[in-house]
């Protein structure tokens, strides 16, 4: 009885605490003050809404055109997104990255793969935020067919897509966060791995856009972008863990 | 003494990619026939395709070495990872190049959207040219050497899953036939498979030759500091990684000589036995 008692005392006091202090915990705690920092600078979603709200804009002068649909629809919408995104995923490790969070973080006895997925569901809350107001005003300003009929379509396909754009942000963002050109690698490194997800997903919402032929979403599509979800968070899941290690 | 070992194996590696390359071509303008549509432009098929798939393979052997350079945390690995990837990239760059020359002269246009294998290794291109300004931009060298490789790990899983996706989004338009060699006439299946080979070694000795000229330059350096004192040391900041962590240079000691040899033919991508 006292040899085990014995034991567990000879354990290193962190490894202890690490058993106490569960993934879950950990993420919501990270989670709660990232929004809280959020809800208190409002630095990144009112940017990054007045963005894509301001790009629609741009398109219509630069397009000329009062009205779009179909295919040039889903581009403009995925092209706005994945730009408004981007605005995001620059700001999403700043603060941590020059006020102390990491090394907060590192100093605790926590998972550090929560530091991934706390990220990642901020990210995505912003991602999706920016869709409450992105897609009205797109539908306001550009779109030539009436959104209505297509919205459970639309919305599986903005949360597939929104996912991915999570998943590998995060990891984009805490690479190029302590680069020197971080401003600059973050749109460089990411644009290319979504490029995937900008086919998949423009796949799938081109018909929804379209006055004729309207169909669903292509399961064939969102079986790609589920696939391509699942692919990412797996490799950041095993991946994170090296970029925070200092 | 130490200086014997620096290329250990490199001359005949040389010679060897040379009597490939010298067999291959020949073979390429004197043995394959003509293709009954394409004519005298076919033949780029034997240069195009074997650079394509030698860069890619290039490029998964970039994210395996990645990987081992994380799990042993051994800067050689990394070392490995950014030769593989820069050779792979200057491949990748031919690849391009020696394609919209082939889609000028089939089809008209230098460069065609409906061809997903072109069209997807122009992405995984783009995605590449960010890993030097990536290890540019960090300091580091310890956390430069991470990042590389989780970037390589990363862009190496990609690159499959990108292939598939652009295949998906377009309908075939390339003539199929010569993707594949199955379905190819013996005279030029043996010239492409040569051709295969001659590309595969010249890519293993460019890569060998990369990482002897580092491995020796960074034994000169070292060699330079301690006739000279630290002073003489100091180097510019650079994409690529150092031989071996600074402080770790014992020259003479023979210590780092491990680094060029491993990479022999052996290991190379794609070499058709």
């Amino acid at each position: 009885m006292s040899a085990t008692v014995g034991k567990d005392a000879a354990a290193p006091p962190a490894q202890r605490m690490a058993k106490r202090v569960g993934l879950g915990r950990t993420v919501g705690a990270v989670m709660r003050k990232e929004l809280l920092v959020e809800l208190r600078t409002l630095e990144s979603v009112p940017a990054m809404s007045l963005f894509a709200v301001t790009t629609f804009v741009i398109f219509h002068f630069a397009l000329n055109r009062g009205s779009v649909e179909g295919d040039l629809a889903s581009g403009i919408l995925w092209v706005t997104l994945l730009f408004a995104a981007i605005l995001g995923v620059n700001r999403l490790f700043v603060a941590d990255a020059e006020e102390g969070g990491f090394d907060g973080f590192l100093l605790a006895p926590v998972d550090r793969s929560a530091m991934l997925i706390a990220k990642g569901l901020t990210l995505l809350v912003y991602l999706l935020a920016l869709e409450i107001v992105a897609v009205p005003a797109f539908s306001l300003l550009l779109l030539g067919p009436s959104v209505g009929p297509a919205l459970g379509g639309l919305v599986a396909t903005l949360l597939l897509a929104d996912v991915g754009i999570a998943v590998i942000g995060t990891m984009v963002a805490a690479m190029a966060v302590r680069t020197r050109a971080r401003d600059l690698l973050g749109p460089l490194l990411s644009l290319p791995l979504f490029v995937p997800i900008v086919i998949g997903a423009a796949r799938c919402t081109a018909p929804l856009l379209a006055y004729a032929h309207r169909t669903g979403p292509s399961g064939r599509w969102l079986a790609t972008l589920g696939v391509y979800d699942l692919v990412f968070g797996l490799i950041a899941y095993a991946l994170f863990d090296f970029l925070l290690e200092d | 003494m130490a200086s014997r070992s620096y290329g250990k194996g490199l001359r005949a590696l040389s010679i060897t990619t040379v009597l490939a390359m010298t067999a291959a071509l020949a073979l390429t303008f004197f043995y394959a026939p003509l293709e009954a549509e394409q004519g005298f432009l076919q033949k780029i098929f034997y240069v195009h395709v074997p650079l394509a798939i030698v860069a890619l393979c290039g490029f998964v052997l970039g994210g395996l070495f990645a990987i081992q350079h994380l799990r042993t945390r051994d800067p050689r690995w990394d070392m490995r990872s950014y030769v593989a990837i820069h050779m792979a990239l200057i491949f990748g760059l031919a690849t391009l190049i020696t394609g919209a020359i082939w889609a000028k002269g089939s089809w008209g246009h230098w460069w065609v959207w409906n061809e997903p294998t072109l069209v997807s290794f122009l992405i995984v291109f783009l995605l590449y040219a960010t890993y030097q300004p990536l290890r540019f931009a960090i300091e580091d060298p310890e956390r430069q050497a991470r990042y590389a490789s989780v970037f390589a790990v990363t862009a190496g899983a990609f690159v499959p899953l990108n292939f598939i996706a652009v295949r998906m989004s377009t309908a075939f338009v390339h003539p199929r036939v010569l993707g594949s060699t199955s379905n190819l006439p013996g005279p030029m299946r043996l010239t492409f498979l040569i051709s295969l080979a001659a590309i595969a070694l010249l890519y293993a000795t460019l890569c060998k030759y990369e990482l002897t000229a580092k491995h020796t330059r960074a034994q000169v350096r070292a060699l330079r500091r301690r006739l000279a004192g630290e002073t003489a040391g100091t180097r510019g900041r650079s994409a690529a990684p150092s031989a071996l962590p600074e402080g770790a240079q014992r020259p003479g000691s023979g210590q780092p000589e491990t680094l060029a040899p491993s990479f022999g033919a052996g290991s190379a991508p794609g070499t058709v036995g």
